[in-house]
């Protein structure tokens, strides 16, 4: 599953000249694209409410919170960083959102951008930890992760905030003909995450960072500059995605998005980037978290309990990193 | 001693005392015929060694002479592919370092290797604690008592309850050495003990060697220092290429002898012919006074354009912590930059980049390539920006410029979309230097650019080098490889401990000299 981006990038173009024969080896190399497609197939014959659009489409508002999120963890466990906060920061900001819409009257739009501010906020937070003090992204983001989510049930003393303007929850369960919003700002948040991923500087320099950070400098590229971008990315999409969870259930709360980061790494990680850095993509962290996605729906429509569910979860993503590791180590 | 008589033919003139082992008395230590390659290449060639007990044998070389090698052999690191070790008459064969250690040969290496977070006294029994006879914890008791037993016995006063981590280097390699003592280790090897020490800690560092000579413990010495030669060594042994070239007794032989022997016959290389019209400009770069103590005091330097300006000196002279605080990786504490005239003071690579210098690394995989990228993405990272327009790279643009310099450089990739990682080291410097071509650099760093480079490879680097001078750019070129030093610079600077000990013309530029006054002999 953890395909090394350069045999990512060329297999579909094999696939075309090599015809049939060459099918294999594509599913082989794109593991986690066969295991979304086999888990889909499965789960269409087991559950008979699979299959259904209003599953579906309950389905993939659910997998855009994780997406979005996961978009800016890419770049950042690119760098060869990581970011636990996401699920705090999703939390803390939509309480902010919606304490200024519920409380002060604030129209729906003009609270999501602050709270958009208040992730970048945040993000820089992580990544000035990170690069000017030196912390370990880990201990840096476990600091601030405790920090936001205390600070969210001091806010509220552990009350959600409910009742939020129609203007705010159209982020969440508005329709723009067909398609649902959450899920139209996330094919936005994927398409331009992919684009610059591949095709800016930036991208470029997360790339050649957590690949060898040492070489970056040496190259000129002013690593802590593009980090801390990275975590900031990340917290304006961690803030997006709070947004969005809040809409959807009409309500902000301090419990929200508790143990989020977990799925989102894990989303990542399925999706082939490497924790060491250096290697990923956007598009496949989408089928990591569209997979974490049906995971979770096939088995509530299974009627698996949510303890079995952790189980499973866990399960998936030790398979998940072993392989990372796996395939690391046999590229030396 | 078939094979001693091989060798002794073999190298002329190398046993004006030679010391024959095994007849008189059994030396404490023997190793004989000792041979070991590296994937073909020779490393170590029918070396013979011997060490008495209470001496200090003093092991000497240039770079790559096989000096380590041998010192690896024996500590179990390398399993050598002939030859034997004898310890004390009786044969051994170390394939794992703890064999070795049980054996009674201990190595301090350059590099200590204590655990910082414990105690001195916990070091100096880590991992042969005394326990409790009957409970069966850590008598803490008894292990202070041993400890204060062992360092006064050697005459050496440091707290045994301070955590390592807070002694100075000379105390903890004390502690190091105390360590190998209380393992009653009967070969003691040193390697460079005194590069990181100054005058006082020396003194008290010989002072502690006396005191293990005293108790019968053999020591090899490795050394580039020859003042300290005369001062502790009683034998001396000279390596060359991997070869036994002589073994003296220290008041027998002359330092002017010793770098002869270490310097040897000139072998030809083929370095390429400077053209004859070969015109050198102004100067493009210059040094005033650079400073970052410990390592870099008050460098002076410059390089014109077009030409070659060679950094000689031993390894550990200080010259890529030079390289690093000129191309403002590390900062610079005192001095003054000017290139082309203009005083520049770049505070990281990106502005030393900006203001027109480049550095190629002597660890290209460590810090030169992202190994898991293409040689495209390897090739456009220090000059991205030309390849931006909007904000988006043009690929095809980055294709283009990386498939011109491949052609050019001759790198060997199936494409410019190879991952670096499969490519051979020449190619992967290759890359590098593509690198730094696309930037327009007006001075070149370039760190051991031959470093692990087979020789095919080699040659075209170095034509390369000469087309870059001849284009304009001011060459800066480290390397401990006399020869290529020699053959490649029209100007050198001769760095030692920190400082430009030496400059010197080509012509007049001779690989005694150099040696000499590397390793602090008289010019």
């Amino acid at each position: 599953m953890a395909i090394p981006a350069e045999k990512q990038r060329s297999s579909a173009v094999e696939y075309v000249r090599g015809g049939w024969r060459n099918a294999l080896p594509l599913i082989r190399r794109n593991g986690a694209v066969a295991a979304l497609l086999l888990m889909v197939i499965a789960l269409s014959i087991v559950s008979p409410n699979f299959l259904t659009w209003n599953n579906l489409v309950n389905l993939v508002r659910q997998v855009s919170i994780y997406a979005i999120v996961a978009v800016g963890m890419t770049f950042v466990i690119i760098t060869a960083g990581i970011d636990l906060s996401v699920g705090a920061v999703m939390s803390i900001t939509s309480l902010a959102m919606a304490g200024l819409a519920v409380h002060y009257g604030w129209n729906g739009v003009a609270a999501l951008l602050v709270g958009l501010l208040f992730g970048a906020f945040i993000g820089l937070l992580n990544g000035l930890l990170c690069t000017k003090v030196g912390l370990p992204p880990f201990i840096a983001t476990l600091g601030t992760m405790s920090v936001a989510r205390g600070l969210g049930y001091v806010y509220t003393n552990g009350a959600p905030i409910y009742g939020l303007p129609a203007d705010f929850r159209w982020f969440g369960n508005g329709m723009l003909g067909p398609i649902p919003v959450p899920v139209l700002l996330m094919l936005l948040v994927v398409i331009a995450g992919q684009f610059m991923l591949m095709h800016t500087r930036f991208g470029r320099y997360c790339f050649a960072i957590g690949g060898n950070e040492e070489a970056a400098t040496l190259s000129g590229v002013r690593v802590d500059r593009y980090k801390t971008v990275a975590y900031v990315l990340t917290g304006v999409l961690s803030a997006l995605a709070g947004a969005i969870m809040a809409a959807r259930l009409n309500a902000a709360a301090p419990t929200a998005g508790d143990g989020y980061e977990l799925d989102i790494i894990a989303a990542a990680v399925i999706g082939g980037v490497s924790l060491m850095g250096g290697q990923g993509s956007v598009l496949g962290s989408l089928v990591g978290a569209l997979i974490m996605g049906v995971v979770r729906n096939g088995l509530n429509l299974l009627v698996v309990s949510s303890n079995w569910q952790r189980v499973v979860i866990g399960g998936i993503i030790i398979f998940a990193v072993t392989m990372d590791v796996y395939g690391k180590r046999r590229r030396g | 001693m078939a094979s001693l008589a091989h060798a002794g033919q073999r190298h002329q003139g190398g046993d004006e005392t030679q010391v024959r082992p095994g007849r008189d008395e059994t030396p404490l230590l023997l190793m004989k015929g000792i041979s070991k390659r590296f994937d073909g290449v020779v490393a170590l060639d029918q070396v013979d060694f011997d060490l008495r007990a209470g001496e200090v044998h003093v092991l000497m070389g240039e770079n790559g002479a096989g000096k380590s090698t041998l010192v690896k052999v024996l500590a179990g690191a390398h399993i050598p592919d002939s030859g034997t070790i004898y310890l004390e008459g009786r044969e051994h064969r170390f394939s794992h370092p703890q064999e070795a250690l049980q054996a009674g040969i201990a190595v301090v290496y350059q590099e200590l290797n204590l655990v910082p977070g414990l105690s001195v006294a916990e070091n100096l029994f880590l991992g042969r604690e005394p326990l409790h006879p009957a409970l069966g914890f850590i008598n803490n008791r008894q292990l202070l008592r041993s400890a204060a037993e062992i360092l006064d016995s050697l005459g050496v006063s440091i707290p045994l309850k301070r955590p390592v981590a807070e002694l100075s280097v000379a105390e903890q390699q004390m502690v190091e050495i105390a360590k190998a003592y209380a393992q009653n280790a009967r070969v003691l090897v040193l390697d460079e003990p005194t590069s990181a020490l100054g005058e006082a800690e020396t003194q008290r560092l010989f002072a502690l060697i006396a005191r293990l000579k005293a108790r019968g413990t053999g020591i090899i010495y490795i050394s580039h220092r020859l003042e300290e030669l005369a001062a502790i060594g009683d034998r001396v042994t000279v390596l060359r290429d991997g070869r036994r070239v002589g073994t003296f007794s220290v008041k027998d032989v002359s330092l002017d002898h010793l770098i002869h022997l270490m310097v040897g016959r000139q072998v030809s290389e083929q370095f390429p012919a400077r053209s004859a019209k070969h015109g050198v400009g102004d100067v493009v770069f210059s040094a005033e006074g650079v400073s970052r103590p410990p390592k870099v005091h008050d460098v002076s330097l410059y390089v014109r354009a077009g030409e070659i300006v060679g950094l000689a000196g031993l390894v550990g002279a200080g010259r890529t912590e030079l390289a690093r605080v000129l191309f403002g990786r590390d900062g610079m504490v005192a001095g003054r930059m000017f290139i082309d005239g203009r005083p520049v003071a770049p505070r990281s690579p990106y502005e030393a980049i900006r203001a027109g210098i480049g550095f190629l690394t002597e660890d290209r995989k460590g810090q030169g390539l992202a190994l898991g990228m293409t040689v495209r993405e390897n090739a456009t990272a220090a000059s991205l920006d030309k390849f931006i327009r909007r904000g988006v790279i043009s690929r095809r643009k980055e294709r283009a410029e990386t498939s011109r310099l491949v052609d050019e450089l001759r790198i060997r990739t199936p494409s410019v979309e190879q991952v670096v990682r499969h490519l051979s080291g020449g190619n992967q410097q290759k890359v590098v230097l593509a690198k730094w071509l696309l930037t327009d650099a007006r001075l070149l760093i370039f760190d051991e650019p031959t470093r692990g480079i087979d020789v095919g490879a080699r040659a075209e680097i170095y034509q390369l080098m000469r087309r870059l001078a001849s284009e304009g750019v001011g060459i800066l070129m480290i390397s401990s490889d006399l020869r290529e030093i020699l053959g490649m610079s029209d100007r050198v600077y001769v760095m030692r401990q920190g400082r430009i000990v030496g400059e010197m013309d080509a012509a007049g530029a001779t690989l005694e000299r150099l040696l000499s006054l590397a390793m602090g002999g008289a010019a």
